[in-house]
């Protein structure tokens, strides 16, 4: 997802005998569904997991512009170039959302900058694949923002307020970028045979790292388990995967376009689709900084970063010669 | 690569039509009033959501202790009759 395989520095789950007063107090409002707010008592693990979580979300929004961002100036017509502009324009308000969630948990935003400009902060693997057709931002608006809406829709209802209330913003809007991007694929997949066999490619090169995004199958996993009871996480990376699965294969269909996967087939029994196995091996190298545009996406983003500081060096500058002269007028 | 000082936090409250009340959306860092409402108006309403902004520096905002929640709000707890729902009307004079 867009946060993947966050720790949460547990060993095990603790019982309720074993929970302090606070803490178990804590666990009972989250059991009530009760929302967790900014000054209220929290577990440390609770508030650390959270800023993992919440921070490589915002990292994954502002490191996702770039590789739409690369089609602003080549889309195929003006309409198509505004509704990605109006798209990578989202991606960054989302980042900002959160980043400001993380802050309410004691964060600043100059260490967040810094864990992600240096490297140390993980984003999701996605955004570490190319994008080198213009069906790529249809592919991705369909498939990886498909993906993102799985995950970010039940986390609307997670246990921390500002990450609850950042979670409904988004999804607000997320809808939008989905469409656009299946609108741009059906658009391809019923025009000329070149045009389809665009949309089919994108589809072949997309489809399993948008699998990956909900991460390797957490059943076993005491870091999921925890953020389950803390409600920081709804459902597990199987269940999630599963349903995009389930919902993304007649959409292809549809399109006339082919999954690409030999074992995919419905299973009436269970009511869902089976499907092939994810290359794990590939996830565990582009999370270790191995993908296809790792590198390039740090790069690119630092470069932003050291040339928009003359903007901010200005807009500081400006604002201390303005409060001076209001002082000087007042006094 | 850090910056020396970090911009100040601005709390931002929108109005989404007249008559009705400005409304907490979420906050944001700028230098100055005047760019926070400028950068309010692209993070917060991108799709029309507003028809006026407020920002206030988030360190100028008194809030009540989460704490003491219990002994705040406790004089309102026993006053049920403040509630039109405490007061039996006959059915047969209908809506009241």
């Amino acid at each position: 997802m867009y946060a993947q395989m966050v720790k949460t520095g547990v060993d095990h789950i603790q019982s309720k005998e074993e929970m302090s007063p606070e803490e178990r107090a804590f666990q009972d409002r989250v059991d009530q569904d009760i929302k967790i707010e900014p000054k209220e008592w929290m577990p440390e693990a609770y508030r650390k997991t959270l800023i993992r979580q919440i921070s490589q979300h915002a990292h994954s929004e502002i490191i996702g512009m770039q590789p739409e961002g690369n089609w602003i100036t080549r889309a195929p017509t003006l309409e198509r170039k505004a509704i990605l502009l109006a798209k990578v324009q989202d991606e960054a308000g989302h980042g900002l959302y959160l980043y400001c969630a993380a802050e309410t948990l004691g964060v600043s935003r100059d260490e967040l900058m810094e864990q992600l400009n240096s490297g140390k902060a993980k984003y999701s693997s996605i955004f570490n694949y190319p994008t080198i057709t213009w069906a790529d931002i249809g592919a991705i608006g369909w498939l990886v923002d498909g993906a993102a809406i799985m995950n970010q829709v039940p986390l609307q209802r997670c246990s921390y307020g500002p990450y609850s209330r950042a979670m409904i913003r988004i999804c607000k809007e997320e809808s939008f970028h989905q469409r656009q991007g299946y609108d741009a694929m059906t658009k391809l997949a019923r025009g000329t045979p070149e045009q389809k066999a665009m949309a089919q490619d994108a589809l072949n090169r997309w489809w399993w790292p948008s699998l990956m995004m909900f991460g390797p199958s957490d059943a076993e996993s005491v870091h999921s388990a925890q953020s389950m009871r803390w409600k920081i996480k709804i459902n597990s990376n199987d269940e999630l995967r599963q349903k995009f699965v389930d919902q993304t294969v007649p959409q292809a269909e549809y399109l006339g376009l082919t999954v690409p996967d030999p074992d995919l087939k419905w299973n009436a029994e269970r009511g869902h689709y089976d499907f092939g196995e994810v290359n794990w091996d590939e996830f565990y190298q582009v999370i270790a900084g191995n993908g296809p545009c790792n590198r390039d996406r740090l790069r690119t983003r630092v470069k932003a970063y050291e040339e928009g500081r003359w903007v901010r060096d200005a807009a500081d500058a400006y604002a201390a010669k303005k409060a001076a002269r209001a002082k000087a007028k007042a006094a | 690569m850090t910056d020396k000082k970090e911009w100040p936090l601005w709390e931002v409250f929108i109005r989404s039509q007249h008559g009705l009340a400005h409304r907490h959306v979420g906050s944001l860092h700028a230098p100055d009033a005047e760019m926070a409402i400028m950068n309010a108006r692209d993070v917060y309403t991108r799709r029309n959501e507003g028809v006026s902004i407020w920002v206030v520096r988030a360190s100028d905002i008194a809030a009540s202790s989460p704490s003491e929640k219990g002994p705040l709000f406790d004089p309102a707890n026993s006053k049920v009759y403040r509630h039109p729902t405490f007061y039996e009307i006959p059915e047969e004079l209908g809506h009241m």
